[in-house]
């Protein structure tokens, strides 16, 4: 029994909705009590989609156990195909019909519906949503696409692709298709079908026909895409083509598997290097930041942050476990222990105690960051409403470099005003407890930022409470909030260090000599 | 557009004393679009302050509980789920054990907590986790600290508001015993409606009114014989029966929406404690046209347009009723999750005898009903609306009503507008 408060994933029959829900002509019928229906509005409210997702519900009630669940399922079923007239359909339990055990699957068959009926298995009680929507597209591919035959090779035609992973509810899923579709075209690369997102099931039968596979979203697509290479000897690209670094390293890969050159890639600028490289990005150097999303998202983003903005990484982490590995030996590269946990209160934990100065995360960072006053940008799932902008902002490719560049750095106080708050640290007006001034203030920082303090100081358990004198307490207030906390971790640290009792003003300075910034 | 709203609720007093109409209600059975009782969670948990709901469920019910209201509340909220895993099921792990030691983390983490609710889901009623003994066993080791109750907000048995009545039944044992002739009102109101209705109540001259729940747990309404209630939901079947069987009193009426409803049910308060017409009239006159002159500025939108309900909350009925008669606008359908006759019975003998009254729900069906119909607005749930509007319809969330004041005389504007501003919208916008 796990004790748990907000989550970053849902229950795996949510991945199956999002496989469904990005598709078209496939149908769920689910196996569900009254109340299910809500994930609907995941893909209606936060996601802004017009149409209802395809999935129909049982609906069982508690009069129903024991009698007729599995009659009320075999109608839902029945109904469900002569309604919407689907190519395909999909059947399975949520959790609690999970524990009645009615075989949807068996029911579907004994119905003799004559189209293809996918029977998937999502244990509800140990897997999660980015497992569900891999392991539903997995079975979808397998159950549609393995009968084909293979393309035979042309090497007169153009090199032909297949992009895989993107679903509904995905960060910027929908952008990211379109500039990465729209790289490998310009690249010489045509592509055979794209899939979940905008697929049909008869568009997964012609898998097989491309070259190879591009693996957009390895939490979705990775055990398709091995599927794919195994039966029909399909290679699939291993590079996330997030930040200019990974995104040149892609063009690489998917030339070589396509078995063309590589162009020059001056044609594919991104303003992001010299973005980065103008005196103005100076101030960015160094800034302590934190990141944590899926495995995926978080390797990509700690690669742009350490080698393209020369921010210092100060926690790593993801909430999938699936993707542990690849992460923890990227933490192991900055020098740091990662963090896996879908426990958001030790994530909260961990940045309260390493007090980063900016932190890349999700929609659930987003709300720490905003309880402990420290600037924050989303780069991964879970996502919100406002994660779905209505202006084109993919994160992948050389748009995605541009956009990264813009939203990471925005929440950041610039660099000038930085210096005068430093300065001027009693000006009535224009002061670090009003925040950055582009926008439009935190006002209770200050306060925030001292709390954040005390948690972290709280956090350190046994260790015994420093007596800052009255002088020493008041410099620390001259040093703005946005640093403030890590001075005064750093000045008691090295005051233990010292076996000091009490903090003056020297001890403050000799800590400053001794840290650095 | 003159006279929408009647000069008093005599008229409707007196519709209310004949028998009721027959009805024919459309009743089906099918995919429900509606939340599961855990949902209520979302105004309990803020309403009684030292109350804690520990939802004994799946990811699914977190996953909910986060996702239902469309944000995320991170002023550190009073519900937390504990999710059964696989060894819970499997039998690795003792399941009551395994409750014990997250009740004693939580009570550990959160000292505050006065009340702990431990509430039943899906899958805990399906494995028959005896929640009930639970409770009883936790509150041994907890009490007096700490007081434990249990109830079932599980979908299999409660929709969406019944969550609530579920939670307020379990309270009513806790009650205090009195004989003392007290008023009580039942049902979570926001904060200010509950304070304006407690000063209506006080210039009446009706002492000890009291209101459950409360935003302190700990400060429960007595109840006795000589109890009287009133119902300022119309979620509380379960509720008002076992008030009931304690002895007390329910005071039939409208439910307080509109300046009708509202005059209705306060008068049903005031014949019961003996407050004279003269003091009723000089008390809630001005209220009572303050309210006309609010309505006023919203009937232009909505007088002759058409209606039509998807089930939610139970509040569907007194909602047409009150659009109906004080904004003058036409019912198509009008759906609810379950209509409780009794409870019901005023609101029902004031619809129009064509309206078409649905109770519980086949989505599908109910959509093609809503299509052929065209109405100018459709009141229904977060999963329908947006694909509704893509179909060229007007639409009002229905989930709005359960977190706004709405109730009572200085609301009455709020609630017309809530209907009024999709249509402005869709008239302002030229995208």
């Amino acid at each position: 029994m796990q004790l748990t408060v907000w989550t970053y994933e849902g229950p795996p029959h949510v991945g199956a909705m999002r496989i469904a829900t990005a598709m078209e002509g496939l149908h769920y019928v689910l196996h569900a009590p009254q109340g299910d229906t809500y994930a609907d509005l995941l893909f209606t409210m936060i996601e802004r989609r017009s149409k209802r997702p395809p999935v129909t519900y049982t609906t069982f009630e508690a009069r129903d156990l024991g009698s007729d669940t599995a009659e009320i399922f075999k109608s839902a079923a029945r109904g469900a195909y002569e309604r919407f007239q689907p190519q395909a359909m999909i059947v399975g339990a949520s959790c609690t019909a999970e524990l009645i055990q009615d075989d949807p699957g068996g029911l579907t068959k004994a119905l003799g519906l004559p189209i293809p009926v996918i029977a998937l298995e999502l244990p509800s009680y140990s897997k999660k949503e980015n497992w569900g929507a891999s392991e539903t597209f997995y079975r979808l591919v397998r159950g549609l696409a393995a009968a084909q035959p293979r393309r035979p090779a042309n090497r007169l035609a153009r090199p032909v692709c297949n992009v895989l992973g993107p679903t509904a509810l995905g960060f910027r899923h929908r952008d990211d298709v379109r500039e990465i579709t729209g790289l490998l075209f310009q690249l010489g690369i045509d592509v055979n079908v794209i899939a979940p997102l905008g697929a049909t099931p008869e568009d997964l039968t012609r898998l097989p026909a491309a070259d190879f596979n591009v693996s957009l979203y390895p939490e979705i697509s990775d055990v398709a895409v091995r599927f794919l290479e195994k039966e029909f000897g399909q290679p699939y690209t291993k590079t996330i083509p997030i930040g200019v670094g990974a995104t040149n390293d892609f063009i690489v890969e998917v030339c070589g598997l396509a078995g063309i050159e590589v162009p020059d890639l001056s044609a594919f600028a991104s303003n992001m290097p010299w973005w980065s490289r103008s005196v103005d990005s100076n101030y960015l150097t160094g800034k302590r930041v934190f990141i944590f999303g899926d495995g995926t998202h978080a390797l990509a983003a700690a690669r742009v942050a350490a080698d393209e903005l020369a921010f210092t990484v100060v926690g790593l982490g993801c909430y999938n476990r699936e993707f542990a590995r690849p992460v923890r030996e990227a933490a192991t590269e900055l020098g740091l222990e990662a963090l896996i946990t879908d426990d958001y209160l030790e994530v909260e934990a961990a940045i309260a105690r390493l007090q980063p100065e900016l932190i890349l995360g999700t929609q659930m960072e987003r709300h720490i960051a905003k309880r402990l006053g420290i600037p924050c940008a989303v780069i991964s799932a879970p996502v919100h409403v406002q994660d779905f902008p209505a202006r084109y902002a993919p994160q992948m490719g050389f748009e995605g470099a541009n956009v990264l560049f813009d939203t990471w750095v925005h929440p950041l106080i610039m660099g000038l005003e930085e210096h005068l708050l430093g300065m001027f640290r009693e000006d009535f007006e224009f002061n670090d407890s009003a925040g950055a001034s582009h926008l439009g203030g935190h006002g209770a920082a200050e306060k925030v930022a001292d709390a954040v303090a005390a948690s972290a100081q709280a956090g350190e358990g046994a260790i015994a409470v420093l007596h800052w004198a009255p002088e020493a307490e008041n410099e620390l207030k001259k040093i703005p909030f946005f640093v403030r906390g890590k001075a005064k971790r750093n000045t008691e640290a090295f005051a233990r260090d010292k076996h000091l009792e009490t903090i003056t003003l020297e001890t403050l300075y000799d800590a400053k000599a001794s840290y650095g910034r | 557009m003159t006279q929408l709203i009647p000069p008093l609720a005599q008229k409707a007093l007196s519709d209310c004393a004949a028998p009721p109409p027959a009805r024919v209600v459309l009743r089906e059975r099918g995919q429900r679009e509606v939340f599961c009782g855990l949902t209520s969670i979302m105004w309990l948990h803020r309403k009684m302050q030292d109350a804690f709901f520990l939802i004994v469920g799946s990811r699914t019910c977190a996953h909910l509980m986060q996702s239902a209201a469309g944000v995320m509340i991170f002023a550190e909220p009073r519900f937390a789920t504990a999710i059964i895993e696989e060894r819970d099921l499997a039998g690795m792990a003792d399941i009551n054990e395994e409750l014990n030691k997250t009740v004693s983390r939580l009570l550990e983490r959160r000292p505050e907590i006065k009340l702990l609710f431990l509430v039943g889901s899906c899958p805990s009623e399906v494995i028959k986790l005896d929640l009930g003994r639970a409770a009883e066993r936790l509150s041994m080791t907890y009490s007096p600290r700490v007081r434990i109750l249990n109830y079932s907000g599980s979908g299999i048995e409660t929709t969406f508001t019944q969550g609530e009545d579920a939670c307020l039944t379990a309270m009513v044992p806790e009650l205090p015993e009195t004989d003392a002739a007290e008023l009580v009102v039942v049902g979570a109101l926001a904060d200010v409606v509950e304070d304006q209705f407690a000063r209506i109540f006080e210039a009446l001259g009706i002492d000890n009114v009291h209101f459950l729940p409360s935003k302190k747990a700990g400060r429960l309404p007595p109840v006795g014989p000589n109890t009287k209630f009133l119902l300022a939901q119309p979620w509380l079947r379960d509720t008002a029966r076992t008030l009931e069987a304690r002895g007390a009193k329910h005071l039939p009426a409208l439910f307080p929406l509109g300046a009708e409803g509202t005059t209705h049910w306060l008068k049903a308060a005031a014949d019961a404690f003996g407050v004279t017409a003269e003091r009723f009239n000089a008390v809630t006159e001005m209220p009572r046209a303050r309210a006309t002159r609010a309505l006023t500025r919203y009937s232009d939108t909505l007088a002759g347009k058409s209606l039509f309900c998807f089930p939610d909350s139970q509040l569907e009925l007194p909602l047409a009723r009150f659009l109906s008669r004080e904004l003058g606008m036409k019912l198509e359908e009008v759906g609810t999750p379950y209509l409780h006759s009794v409870h019901m019975a005023e609101e029902l003998a004031l619809l129009p005898a064509d309206v078409r009254i649905s109770e519980g729900q086949d989505v599908d069906l109910q959509l093609d009903r809503c299509r052929d119909a065209r109405p100018d607005v459709t009141l229904c749930g977060l999963g329908l609306a947006n694909p509704l509007e893509q179909e060229g319809l007007t639409t009002k969330w229905s989930i709005e009503l359960v977190f706004t004041p709405i109730q009572g005389y200085e609301q009455c504007g709020d609630l017309a507008e809530l209907f009024a501003r999709p249509l402005n919208r869709r008239t302002r916008l030229a995208v």
